[in-house]
C-alpha cells in the first residue's frame, strides 16, 4: 500500500480475534467461544462502513473490541497508524477520546441523576484537556448542532423523548471531538417516524464535521442508505466485504442473497424480482465449530468442498471480497441460475 | 359473505391521573375469513389498544370499552360474560404477543404449555394433548419436535420460541389470529420463516390473520387491507397497494418515505429521508375535536385545527380522514 493511500485510511484492523473463556464439563476445564475470529477490515476517513449480519454474528464484540471495551485476543486495531491496543495510560486515555460510542437503548445508556448538560459535559470533564471555562461553550454548540434547545441543558433525561435522548447521546459522543463514532444499533429502539430524523442528523454531522462512521445494524434498509462499504458477518467470520453499490446490486456470497432477499419491500418491483431464499436451520454451535465453510449446513449450493475446507475472504472485484468456495473468478454469484422451489 | 369480525365505532377509554382519554376514537373496521389486516402506526397510536379490546384483555379498572361493538359470529363481545370470552379466547381468537422471549412461562416445558390450551377448550386427555403439541411443534417447523417438545423455553432460540407462540395460538384452529409485532425482536431471515409459516396456515386453515405492526414492508407482503392509526384514530384505511400506491393522509405518506427502503435496483445518489417532526401527542391531548397530527403535518390549515376531519371514501374502499386527502 502506497503512503498516499494510507493516509487516508482513518481505521485499519488486521486478525482481529476475539474470544471467550466458557466454563465446560467441570473440574475448571475451559473452552472458547470465538465470538469474532481472525477478521480485517479498514475504514477510510470521512466514509460510514456497516457491519451487518444475525444476532450472534459478532458485530457487536467487534465493535467493542475495536474501541477496547472488550479485550482482542489478538490482531491490531489501528487508529490513524497508531496500534489502539497496544497503548497504555495516558497514551491511552487521550486516544480514548478519538473513539466514541452511541449505543442503542436510548432509555438506559443515559444516567437518569445528571442534567443533559452535565451528560454532554462529562467526557470533557474526565478528559481533561479543555479548562472548565471553555467546556460550557462547546456545550452550547453540540446542543445547537444536535437540534436541541438551549433551554432542555437543564432537564434530566426521563423528560425527554426517546428521539431527544439519542440526540443527546449523540452530543456526548460528539464533545470530545472523535475522528470515529462507532453506532451500534442507533435507531433499532425509536419509533420509524424518528428514525429519519436521527439517520439524517448522522450525516448531516457526518459531512459537517468529516467524521468515520463504524455503523452496526441489523436493518438493512437503513444500511442501504447510511453506508458507504458493508462488512456481513456470519458466526464471527466476514463472509463479504463490498461497497455499497456492488453489495447490493450484485451480491456474491449465498448468505448475503439470503439475506437480502429476506428483507421485507414496500417496492412492488423488487417484491415481483427477488425470490425469497429460505435457509432452514439454524446456525451451528459456536462452541464446535464445523471444519468447514460455517454456512454450508443451511446454504442452498453447498458442495463437498464447503465441508472440507474453509474457504478465505478473497478478493474477486474491485473493492469486493467474499470468503466462499463457489464465487467464480468472474464474480459471479453460485446462486445465479439456480433453480428454487417455488 | 357475512365477516367475521365487525369492529363498530369502538370507544375504548383509559383512566389516567390527568382524567379520561379515548385510547381508541371512533373505530370502525370489518375482517374476512382468510383475510390479512394489518394496524399500523408509531407506538402509543392504539394498535395494541384495539388487539387487548377484541381479546377482552384491558387492564382491569383501567380499561374500559366506552361504546361501540366488536361483533363476532353474530355475538357482540362488547357485552358477553366473562365466562364466554374465557371460551372464545384462545380457543376461536388467539394471539401471538409481542416478546417470545418473556411471555412464554419459563418453569414448564413448551410441550405443557401446548398442551394445556388444548386440554382447557378441548377437553383432551394428557396423553391426547401432548401428541398433539408433539404434532403442531412439527407443523410450525421446528425440527426434531418429538424430542423438542420436553424443552424449556430457555433451551430455544428467539426464533423457536417465537413458533411455539404460534403452535400454541394455532393449537384450536382459531378463525382469527392476531399477532403483536410477531417479528420485531427476530432476525430477518427468521422473519421471513415466520411470515411464510403465517402465510401458509392462513391459507391451508382459512384462518383470518390481523397483524400488528410498525415496518410498512412487512405491510405489504403480508397483508391484503391496513388500518393506518394515529392517536386513537384510524387515519387511513384500505387496500394495501392502493395506499402505498398513493396514500391520501400525510401521516401515511410520511410513514412510507421516512424509511429507507431496499429498492430493486440501488441507485448513487441518496436523497435526504422525509421526516416527520415531532412525536405523537400524549393521551392528555387524545380526543380533542381537532386532527390530531396537525402539529406534525406540513399541510396543516386552520380548519385542521378547529375540526375532527370526516372520511373521506376512494375508490376500492380506500378511507382517509384528512380535510385535505384529495390533494396528498
Amino acid at each position: 500500500m502506497s503512503k498516499a493511500e494510507k493516509s487516508d485510511v482513518l481505521l485499519d484492523v488486521d486478525n482481529l480475534t476475539v474470544r471467550f473463556a466458557i466454563k465446560r464439563g467441570g473440574w475448571g476445564k475451559k473452552s472458547y467461544l470465538y465470538a469474532v475470529d481472525d477478521i480485517s477490515f479498514e475504514i477510510k476517513r470521512g466514509e460510514t462502513l456497516a457491519i451487518v449480519g444475525e444476532s450472534g454474528s459478532g458485530k457487536t464484540t467487534t465493535a467493542l473490541a475495536v474501541a477496547r471495551l472488550v479485550a482482542a485476543h489478538q490482531g491490531t486495531v489501528a487508529l490513524d497508524g497508531v496500534d489502539f491496543l497496544s497503548l497504555e495510560e495516558e497514551a491511552l486515555r487521550l486516544t480514548r477520546s478519538k473513539i466514541q460510542f452511541i449505543f442503542q437503548d436510548p432509555y438506559s445508556s443515559l444516567n437518569p441523576r445528571l442534567r443533559a448538560e452535565k451528560i454532554v459535559q462529562e467526557p470533557l470533564d474526565s478528559l481533561n484537556t479543555v479548562s472548565e471555562a471553555e467546556r460550557q461553550p462547546i456545550v452550547d454548540d453540540l446542543f445547537k448542532a444536535v437540534g436541541l434547545h438551549p433551554e432542555q441543558q437543564r432537564l434530566f433525561p426521563h423528560q425527554f423523548s426517546g428521539g431527544q435522548r439519542q440526540r443527546i447521546g449523540i452530543a456526548r459522543a460528539l464533545s470530545t471531538q472523535p475522528d470515529l463514532i462507532i453506532c451500534d444499533e442507533p435507531v433499532s429502539a425509536l419509533d420509524v417516524a424518528v428514525q429519519a430524523q436521527i439517520l439524517n442528523l448522522l450525516r448531516k454531522l457526518q459531512t459537517d464535521r468529516g467524521l468515520t462512521y463504524l455503523f452496526i445494524s441489523h436493518d438493512l434498509g437503513v444500511v442501504q442508505h447510511m453506508c458507504d462499504s458493508i462488512a456481513v458477518m456470519y458466526m464471527g467470520k466476514i463472509v463479504e466485504h463490498a461497497d455499497r453499490m456492488s453489495l447490493f446490486n450484485n451480491p456474491l456470497h449465498p448468505y448475503t442473497t439470503a439475506l437480502l432477499s429476506a428483507v421485507p419491500s414496500v417496492d412492488k418491483k423488487r417484491r415481483k424480482a427477488t425470490k425469497r431464499i429460505l435457509i432452514p436451520g439454524d446456525p451451528p454451535d459456536p462452541l464446535a465449530l464445523p471444519k468447514g465453510c460455517r454456512f454450508a449446513n443451511r446454504c442452498p449450493v453447498a458442495q463437498d468442498q464447503c465441508l472440507q475446507s474453509q474457504p478465505p475472504l478473497r478478493q474477486v472485484a474491485k473493492g469486493h471480497k467474499v470468503a466462499c468456495h463457489l464465487v467464480t473468478e468472474k464474480a459471479t454469484s453460485p446462486m445465479v441460475g439456480l433453480k428454487l422451489p417455488s | 359473505m357475512e365477516p367475521l369480525l365487525t369492529v363498530e365505532n369502538l370507544r375504548i377509554e383509559l383512566t389516567t391521573r390527568d382524567g379520561i382519554a379515548p385510547v381508541i376514537d371512533d373505530l370502525s373496521f370489518d375482517l374476512h375469513a382468510g383475510e390479512t389486516i394489518s394496524f399500523v402506526g408509531e407506538s402509543g397510536c392504539g394498535k395494541s389498544m384495539t388487539a387487548l379490546g377484541i381479546m377482552g384483555l384491558l387492564p382491569d379498572k383501567i380499561g374500559r370499552i366506552a361504546s361501540g361493538k366488536i361483533i363476532f359470529n353474530g355475538e357482540d363481545l362488547t357485552t358477553t360474560s366473562e365466562q364466554r370470552l374465557r371460551e372464545i379466547r384462545g380457543n376461536e381468537i388467539s394471539m401471538i404477543f409481542q416478546e417470545p422471549m418473556t411471555s412464554l412461562n419459563p418453569v414448564y416445558t413448551v410441550g405443557e404449555q401446548i398442551a394445556e390450551v388444548l386440554r382447557a377448550h378441548q377437553g383432551l386427555g394428557k396423553k391426547a394433548a401432548w401428541d398433539s403439541a408433539v404434532e403442531l411443534l412439527d407443523a410450525v417447523r421446528i425440527p426434531n419436535a418429538q424430542r423438542r417438545v420436553s424443552d424449556y423455553p430457555f433451551q430455544m432460540s428467539g426464533g423457536q420460541r417465537q413458533r411455539v407462540m404460534i403452535a400454541m395460538a394455532l393449537a384450536c384452529e382459531p378463525k382469527i389470529l392476531i399477532a403483536d409485532e410477531p417479528t420485531t425482536a427476530l432476525d430477518v431471515t427468521v422473519q421471513a420463516q415466520i411470515f411464510d409459516l403465517l402465510r401458509d396456515l392462513s391459507n391451508q386453515s382459512g384462518t383470518a390473520i390481523i397483524m400488528i405492526t410498525h415496518d410498512m414492508g412487512a405491510v405489504a407482503e403480508m397483508a391484503e387491507r391496513m388500518i393506518v392509526m394515529y392517536a386513537g384514530r384510524n387515519a387511513e384505511q384500505g387496500p394495501v397497494e392502493n395506499i402505498i400506491d398513493h396514500p391520501r393522509h400525510p401521516y401515511t405518506k410520511g410513514l412510507i418515505s421516512c424509511v429507507p427502503h431496499i429498492m430493486a435496483k440501488l441507485t448513487k445518489e441518496r436523497h435526504e429521508l422525509t421526516e416527520v417532526g415531532g412525536i405523537v401527542p400524549s393521551l392528555s391531548e387524545f380526543g380533542q375535536d381537532k386532527c390530531l397530527f396537525a402539529s406534525r403535518c406540513n399541510m396543516v390549515t386552520q380548519k385542521c385545527l378547529e375540526k375532527r376531519p370526516p372520511e373521506i371514501e376512494f375508490k376500492g374502499g380506500h378511507r382517509s380522514a384528512c380535510w385535505f386527502a384529495e390533494k396528498v
